[in-house]
């Protein structure tokens, strides 16, 4: 019932994620993922730079500016949350559990949004 | 007592349990920190023109910071992907270096970027005494370029203690560039490198202030936002550093020779809350230090 009672070797576990292969990654899909990670790094780096150096330009207003270095942290976020944190492929459960966060969190913003607005005083 | 599903995946979750609950805890954890950023958003968008500050941060320091707090997140994933593949000195080696990053990132933050905000002066004109310090604020250089207007005097206090007397009537302040030389067009817009206090002197009376005091939460809501999301942020990448220590001790050099899948998945949790932490960085650095 319990598969941690018995001690596994390092050389056994190899072979059951070799063999069966019932994990999402085993040790050759790993190796193959190595250059996306550092990849990823680079790139999260340079929009770093990027986002720092669009502060310095006007887009005419601050709320456009705002924008600008969201959409690219938008875009960084993502880039971690998809390869980083493997979220480009996982099981279904934990994209269960998300939507009902990403639900939650965007219902949060919408009132912080309806306070500022307040269409009953405008 | 044994944890089941620690290796091999629970048949209706199709995960082993750790996966599952780090999600759940980084559920909860998007609100937490979506409940701070909603505040931020509010007052953001209720502050007064000129009452939201710009520029007042360490922008090197913070993009180096970014920086760190990135390159950690590459070097624990890469200790994760060296446990999948067996190689433990590797393992050791990344983890070391990420532990390394983020002690770096919490020293940056603990020992420099905030202590220089506990002795950076500043006090708040009153409306009715702007015109009174305009030398100071180059108010209608500001409002004929279209610019959000200035209403308070920042730099090093001298005589520090008129915080508290009440027999001193005056603050000695050595003004920072921006209050110097006001009507200057390099003033209007934050710089990338920060300028420190100059050599002119002020004084300002007490009476004409609405409010005084170092750059602690108390001095504005942009404070106010900026410590206590930069802190709890920093709780965090406490928490993840004791984490990284605890697997990187012998702890995970016996757990590695009785079964190193499990090892690699408690690095791979561990590594998932890294990279939420880093991810919720990637938003904080722009609102704060940029824009």
């Amino acid at each position: 019932m319990d598969e941690t009672h018995e001690p596994i070797s390092a050389e056994a576990a190899a072979v059951q994620d070799d063999g069966h292969a019932p994990e999402e990654h085993a040790a050759h899909d790993v190796a193959k993922h190595i250059r996306a990670y550092l990849m990823v790094g680079l790139t999260l780096l340079v929009f770093t730079a990027i986002t720092v150096a669009l502060s310095y330009i006007d887009f005419g207003t601050q709320k456009a500016n705002v924008a600008v270095a969201m959409l690219v942290a938008t875009f960084k976020a993502g880039l971690v949350a998809a390869i980083f944190m493997h979220l480009s492929n996982e099981k279904r459960m934990i994209y269960r559990i998300l939507i009902f966060t990403a639900f939650f969190v965007l219902g949060l913003f919408f009132l912080t949004y309806l306070a500022w607005y307040d269409p009953i005083v405008r | 007592m044994d944890i089941p599903y620690t290796v091999t995946a629970r048949p209706d979750t199709g995960l082993w349990n750790a996966k599952v609950g780090i999600w759940l805890f980084l559920a909860s954890e998007v609100m937490l920190f979506g409940g701070l950023f909603s505040a931020y958003v509010f007052l953001r968008l209720d502050a007064a023109p000129g009452d939201w500050p710009h520029g007042l941060l360490n922008v090197p320091v913070g993009t180096m910071n970014t920086a760190i707090l990135i390159a950690s997140s590459v070097t624990v994933v890469m200790a994760w992907a060296s446990l999948k593949m067996r190689r433990f000195a590797r393992y050791k080696l990344y983890m070391g270096i990420t532990i390394l990053c983020g002690v770096i990132f919490l020293a940056v933050k603990l020992a420099y970027e905030w202590p220089e905000k506990f002795v950076h002066f500043g006090a708040h004109i009153k409306t009715e005494a702007l015109e009174k310090y305009e030398p100071y604020l180059g108010n209608k250089h500001l409002l004929a370029k279209g610019h959000e207007p200035r209403n308070k005097i920042t730099g090093h206090l001298h005589n520090h203690d008129a915080l508290h007397d009440p027999n001193i009537h005056e603050f000695e302040i050595a003004l920072d560039q921006v209050n110097a030389d006001p009507t200057n067009p390099d003033s209007d817009r934050p710089h990338f490198w920060p300028v420190h206090a100059t050599d002119k002197i002020a004084h300002v009376d007490k009476k004409d202030v609405k409010f005084a005091g170092m750059f602690l939460p108390n001095f504005n809501t942009y404070f106010a936002t900026y410590f206590t999301i930069t802190g709890l942020h920093g709780l965090h990448v406490l928490g993840g550093v004791l984490v990284f220590i605890y697997l990187w001790l012998p702890v995970g050099a016996n757990l590695y020779k009785r079964n190193p899948e499990h090892l690699a998945n408690r690095v791979e949790v561990a590594g998932l809350f890294w990279h939420f932490v880093d991810l919720v960085w990637i938003f904080v650095f722009p609102l704060f230090y940029l824009l």
